[in-house]
Formats: C-alpha cells, structure tokens, sequence
C-alpha cells in the first residue's frame, strides 16, 4: 500500500509541468484563469500544441498515436494541466469516439478518423440524446434506412438529436441511430459516423441558462450516410454506446480541475469580506469550504483507487458512476460557494465581460463577473453523461445486483 | 502508487478471516458482551499467537519485523476487527499505548512492557481525556507535583476505554502550566491497582468496557514518567491520530459488513409481492452506503499512509512542522469523514431493515451502535471538520 508517487512518476511531473511553463499560452491561461469564453481556436491551438509535444491523445495507446501513458501518468497530465488553467481537452473525439473506433472500428475507419482527432483536424460532437430520449436513451428513434443508389450502398438518415455540445463547431458527429424497430429496443441501435457537411444536416443552437451557446439541436433529413460509415456490426451499437459511457465517466470525475477551483475558491474567500473581516474567517463559510474539500480529497483516493485497478487496456467498469456522481457533485458545491462568496455581486450579469478583449470597468472584483453564470451553467453536470440518478441505477444493478 | 495489500499482509488478513468466522460468530460476540469481563481471555491469547498484539513492535521487542509493523497492518487488523465487531481491547493496549511506549518510552520500559503486551500478558489504558476538556487533547487539569525522586498525582479521567482489565495505565497530568496550555503536560505509567488509583468500570452502549477513573495522591517514581517532562503533547497527539486511524479502518470493516448484511436483506425481504430491493428508492439509497464507505475506504487509506509521517526514530522527520501540519489535516480530515459516513450508512441500514433493524437479536443494530460510538470516541465529526476547518486559515 503506497500512495505516494514514484520517482519515476514525480520526473514525469516536473516534466510536464516545465513543458506547460513554456507552451501554454499565456492568452489562453488569461482565459481560463477568467472564467472567460473559450472559442473553436482556442481549444484548437491547444491541442495542436499538445500534438506537436506527441501529447495529442494522453490517454491513448501508443499503436494508435497516444502517449501510452499509464492511468496515474494521465492523472498528473490532468492536475498539471488544470492546475496551470490549460484549456480542457475536450472529450467528444479523444475520450467518447475514438475508444470506439479502437475498440470496435475496422483498421480503415482507424487509419482515417484517429490520427485526425489527435492532430485536431476533426472536431467531433455526440448524437446520443433525442428530445424524446434522455435517460431512456434506449428508446431514441432517428432512423437510418439501408439503401441502394448509383454511388454505392448508404444508410439514409432522418430524425432529431439534441444537447448537442460545441456541435457548431463540429465537421463530424458521431450518432446512435435505429436500425431495426424488432426485438427489444436496444438490440435494433447502431453506430454511425456523420460527416456535417452532407446536406440535410443542420444545427440550431440551444441558449442555456447562463446566456451562452454551448449546445443545439440537430436535424437530419434525408442524409446519406456511406456504409462504410457504420462502426463495429449493424444492431450492436448499444453495446459501443454503453463502452463509451464508461470511458465518459471517468473523464468527468474532473479531479484535477476540482482541486484548481477548490485554490480559486480559497483566493477568493481571502479577498471578500465579512464584517471587516476576511470571508474566510466566518466560521460558516470556511466550514462549508473544509467539507467539499474532505469530498474532494475522497475522491481524489477513489479515482486512483479506480485508476491503478484498471490495466491498461481494461474498459471503465460501473466504478466510473460513483467517481461521475461524486466528481459532478463537487463542482457543484464549488461553482456554488464561489457564487455565494460574492455576496451582493452575485447578482450583475455583465456577458460583455466574459470576452477575452473586453476593456470595460469591471462591476465589483475582477473575478466576479463569470461565476454566478458557471455555478447555473453547472447545473448541467449532474444531468450530462447520464444523470445521477440514471448513474445509481446502473451501480443497482451492476456492482449491487438489485 | 499501489493500492495492494503485501503477501505478508494478505496472508495476516486470511488468518484472521478465518479466524474471525470460525470462532466470532455474532451469537458468541453478543455473549461476550454481556460477560463479566466484556472480553475473552481466550481470544487475546489466540490473537497473541497469532503474532498481532506484537503487530507494530520491533523484533527486538517481540515483534515480528526488525522496525514493527506500520499503520497500514494495523489497517487491515482494524478492518477485520471492525468486520466481526471485535470486543477485546486491541485498539487501547496496543496501538495507543504499546505505541506511546514504543515511540517514546525508555529502553527500559519497551523492555518491559512491550514484550508483555505482544505476549498477551498485559492490557493497558491510555487515561487522558478529562470530562471538561471535551476531545480538545491539550486540556489537561489533572496534576503530577514533583515529590522527592518521583511525582503524586491527582486528577480523575474521563471514559477510559479498556480501563478496567487494564493491568497498566498511562495517565496524562500537568507539571507546569495551565489547563489548556500545550506545554506542561507528561505521561506516567501507573499500576491499576496503585494506592489511590479507584477505577469505576463500565459497559459501553456498544458492548465494550470503559472507566471513570480518580487518581488521589497517587505515587509514582521518576521512572514510571514517558519522555521528557513537560513535552508529552506531542506524543499523545501522534498516538491519538494512530488510534483514529485505526478507528476509522474498524469503521471501514464494520460499514462494508453492515452493506452486506443490508444487501442480502433488501433482495430478500419480500413486500407488495417482490424483494424490496426492487424499489429505486431503496436502491438509491443503498447505491449513497457503498459510495459513503468507498469514499470512507479512500480517507481511511489516506490517513494510515499519513500517519506514519513524523517517524519520532527519524529526527528529519519528527521535527518537521509541514510533515506534522499534513499529518494533522489528514487525520482530522479521515475522522470527519469516516464519521459522518458512518453516521449516515448506520441509518440508512437500520431504516432499511424496517422493524428487524431495531431489535438486538440482529447484528444490524450492533453494527449501528459500534459505528455510532466510533464517531464519538476521539473527536466527533463535527470536532475533526473544525480542526480541519481552521486549519484552512493557516493553509
């Protein structure tokens, strides 16, 4: 029992750590560090960094151009990252799609789609949820028809997706569609690949509550689909759709970005008063911090716990739901108490603000201004990826056997 | 980074097992609690045998490796014990007192008494805490005046756990300073049965033993003092956050068995025609209990790493006040935690065994009131998330 990190492990930190002091931009740190809006080029230029250091997909292995990174590498990549306010890598591609395309595309699909995804010249989104299909995602209806035309076999797409997220910026999605109405539901899903630009496809944003365009819906109308496209066997996708879920959970433990804002929270709670004095002196407020971070320091265990149990190539098991339950649960808490911290300036809503060129006069402390939109916005993070209670369900039945 | 248990440790924790099932099954534990003695003689002598009362010792002094044990085997003893709801006073002879006794008694007196406690021979109490004082371990009223070679002390302690069978105890009292003062306070072995020494034992509610004991003029000698005059704090401190540790592992232990026994109970209970564990509310609330003792599992691990930190053996180390402060955090953090888990998985067992979680003749209950009373020993919840609260403010 050793829960300390190895030498080896401590080198590799330092070692990131020095790279990220020398190649994180310092505009993209200003944003992240601000809680201001990230756009379609400041995610790609991360990335493209990253891939130029052979760090595009740190949680891949190597024969498909990861960095064959052990799991507790890929935790202290993550803390490193998030602790020096680098932007997110975001999931879709590197954590949700291409785990798929190892796992179960064809050495083609492989060839094609995963060196794009690391290099940063796809940008995918997931076609998973439908406005009739949240938690029963099961029951999802766009259909994909097989037909043939003069230009080969293609599945002919019509339906609905929705909560799309970043799909405005996105040249491909990735969709569960029904391809057979017999047998039971899940046995009649598959996996397909959509190019964007094929016509019949449109995406129309959804505004959240916080005023910001992160999600949309999209439709699709008599979109042709190679066959080539279908990922892994015709009926089978629910099987890939739940392996990806697996992997999307343990990404949205969010550890390392947990423990960055537990440091912001504590900065703030410093600079804000009460009574004259510090907020974080008010024994309330402190005691309030001191509990999430006890949550936090748990799951930090838990998620390494997780980590080293998982061998290299092992799948997520029904563990990853507690670490998706807990993880979101604490950014929660932490968006809320930042929120809280404000006091009265909880209250301004300055969008403006949130653009990285604004040179406006802040209203109250510089900080202010995003942080009662991300505690709304966070809201979100019990409801993506499976909602908790869907998360319980699945602990229920596949770790208690209920 | 590795998360296992060593062969030695696995092959101590199946020993153990099968020990425990062979010959702790729960109609013999409920027996032993309402013994004269609350403990069996008979298992404190298997337990020598099997080498775990000499557990955290050196070979030199009867242990079974050359620099003892560390906090991590006494995790797995604890979890084991916390599992069958072990009466014998483990916690308190060995771990807390052995390990004052390891850490900071003279040649002399490892010589004596560590031998003595690994062989099964002597049991001991550690009398400090003082029913003004609350779980604030500075708070020391009671008295050692200097008296020719040795001391007298007066003072009474308050529910000192294990006190009764105690062959030996070691008694905190002040030779300078005031009640709350950090410095001041010393440690003295003193004999049960001492002139002076009146001992009122005790059942707990969980079915352990403890005391009220007064101390009147009682003599000591010069050698019957532990350390250095004045600077026992730092000692009792280090030795407490052992214990916790060790708690909150028996917390672990008894959470698991409690989740289990509440599993099996809710797939076969049948109501409205089916197992109550077809209802989604009962497993929701069934899914909150693993993840509270998952979580409990990872602060407890967190703090057994940690608490060997401060080796007093390693003068780096014990003298360096960032590796105390850390220890410190994640020993308050650990006990916070375990005992609120254990505060809500407890409930939640005896509310999902409806009417059987409230009779004594199921474990269940045991199980609630152990937990329970683990919170309150050493620092409660609430007491531990303050001292890691206003930690904050030096941090």
């Amino acid at each position: 029992m050793d829960i300390n990190f190895t030498a080896k492990d401590q080198a590799f930190r330092s070692e990131v750590r020095g790279f990220l002091h020398t190649q994180l931009p310092l505009e993209l740190i200003d944003k992240v560090r601000g809680g201001l809006r990230l756009g379609k080029q400041d995610y790609l230029y991360w990335q493209r960094i990253l891939y130029r250091q052979g760090w595009g997909a740190p949680m891949w292995p190597r024969e498909f151009g990861g960095t064959g990174w052990s799991p507790v590498q890929q935790q202290i990549f993550d803390e490193e990252c998030s602790g020096a306010d680098a932007p997110l890598q975001l999931p879709f591609g590197l954590r949700m799609v291409a785990p798929v395309i190892m796992a179960f595309g064809n050495k083609s699909q492989q060839d094609y789609f995963l060196p794009r995804i690391v290099n940063g010249t796809d940008w995918w989104c997931q076609g998973y949820s439908e406005p009739g299909s949240g938690s029963d995602l099961a029951s999802l209806k766009m259909r994909a028809e097989r037909i043939s035309t003069s230009d080969g076999e293609h599945y002919l797409v019509n339906g609905q997706k929705t909560w799309t997220t970043l799909g405005q910026h996105a040249n491909w999605i990735f969709c569960l569609v029904r391809t057979s109405s017999s047998g039971r539901q899940q046995e009649g899903i598959s996996f397909l690949l959509i190019d964007m630009q094929t016509p019949g496809v449109t995406v129309r944003p959804i505004i959240m509550l916080d005023g910001e365009h992160e999600i949309n819906e999209v439709w699709f109308e008599d979109v042709k689909v190679p066959v080539q496209n279908l990922v892994g066997q015709e009926n089978k996708g629910w099987t890939y759709a739940k392996f990806l879920l697996g992997h999307e959970r343990t990404g949205i433990a969010g550890v390392g970005r947990s423990k960055r804002e537990l440091k912001r929270l504590k900065v703030i709670a410093r600079k804000e008063t009460s009574n004259g004095r510090p907020l974080l002196e008010d024994q309330r407020f402190r005691d309030r911090i001191a509990q999430v971070e006890l949550e936090l320091m748990a799951l930090e265990i838990t998620n390494l716990r997780v980590l080293s149990a998982e061998g290299k190539q092992h799948a997520p098991g029904p563990e990853a739901s507690i670490l998706k339950i807990k993880g979101s649960e604490i950014q929660q808490t932490l968006s809320e108490l930042m929120m809280q911290a404000l006091g009265h300036y909880a209250l301004p809503w300055l969008p403006e603000a949130l653009d990285a060129g604004w040179r406006g006069e802040p209203v109250g402390a510089d900080y202010a201004a995003p942080l009662s939109g991300h505690y709304f916005n966070f809201r979100k993070t019990t409801i993506y990826g499976g909602s908790n209670e869907i998360q319980k369900n699945i602990i229920a039945q596949m770790i208690l056997g209920l | 980074m590795d998360f296992n248990y060593t062969e030695e440790q696995l092959a101590l924790q199946d020993t153990l097992r099968r020990y425990l099932a062979k010959d702790y099954g729960f109609e013999q534990r409920r027996a032993l609690a309402k013994s004269a003695e609350g403990y069996s003689r008979t298992h404190w002598r298997q337990f020598a045998d099997l080498g775990i009362l000499a557990l955290p010792f050196p070979e030199e002094f009867g242990g079974i490796t050359v620099d003892g044990g560390n906090a991590v085997d006494n995790m797995l003893v604890m979890e084991m014990f916390g599992r069958s709801l072990v009466l014998e006073p483990y916690l308190t002879t060995v771990i807390l007192c052995g390990g004052l006794i390891r850490d900071a008694g003279s040649q002399k007196q490892k010589k004596q008494i560590l031998p003595a406690i690994g062989g099964g021979e002597l049991l001991m109490a550690l009398a400090h805490y003082e029913a003004q004082g609350r779980y604030q371990p500075s708070h020391v009223a009671s008295t050692a005046q200097p008296d020719g070679g040795g001391f007298i002390i007066n003072g009474a302690k308050a529910v000192v756990l294990g006190g009764g069978a105690a062959g030996k105890l070691i008694v905190s009292a002040r030779t300078s300073g005031g009640t709350n003062d950090s410095n001041g306070i010393s440690l003295f072995i003193v004999a049960h049965d001492a002139p002076g020494v009146t001992l009122r034992s005790y059942a707990t509610q969980d079915g352990a033993r403890a005391a009220e004991v007064k101390l009147t003029d009682v003599r000591v000698a010069k050698d019957a003092l532990i350390g250095t005059q004045d600077a026992a704090l730092p000692l009792i401190q280090r030795a407490l956050d052992y214990a916790v540790a060790a708690l909150c592992a028996e917390a672990v232990g008894a959470m698991t068995a409690l989740n289990e026994a509440t599993l099996e109970y809710i797939k076969t209970r049948k109501q409205f025609g089916q197992p109550i564990g077809r209802f989604q509310t009962l497993q929701h609330r069934m899914v909150d209990m693993l993840m509270a003792t998952e979580q409990a599992r990872s602060m407890t691990i967190l703090a057994a790493v940690r608490v060997d930190a401060n080796d007093p053996n390693d003068p780096n180390d014990a003298n360096d006040a960032n590796v105390t402060i850390a220890r410190r955090r994640a020993i308050s953090a650990a006990k916070a935690y375990v005992g609120q888990s254990a505060r809500s998985v407890g409930q939640s067992a005896v509310q999902l065994h409806g009417g059987m979680g409230v009779v004594d003749e199921l474990n269940v209950s045991h199980y609630f009131k152990r937990l329970t009373m683990i919170n309150a020993t050493f620092g409660d919840a609430d007491y531990h998330l303050g001292c890691f609260s206003d930690s904050l403010l030096a941090a």
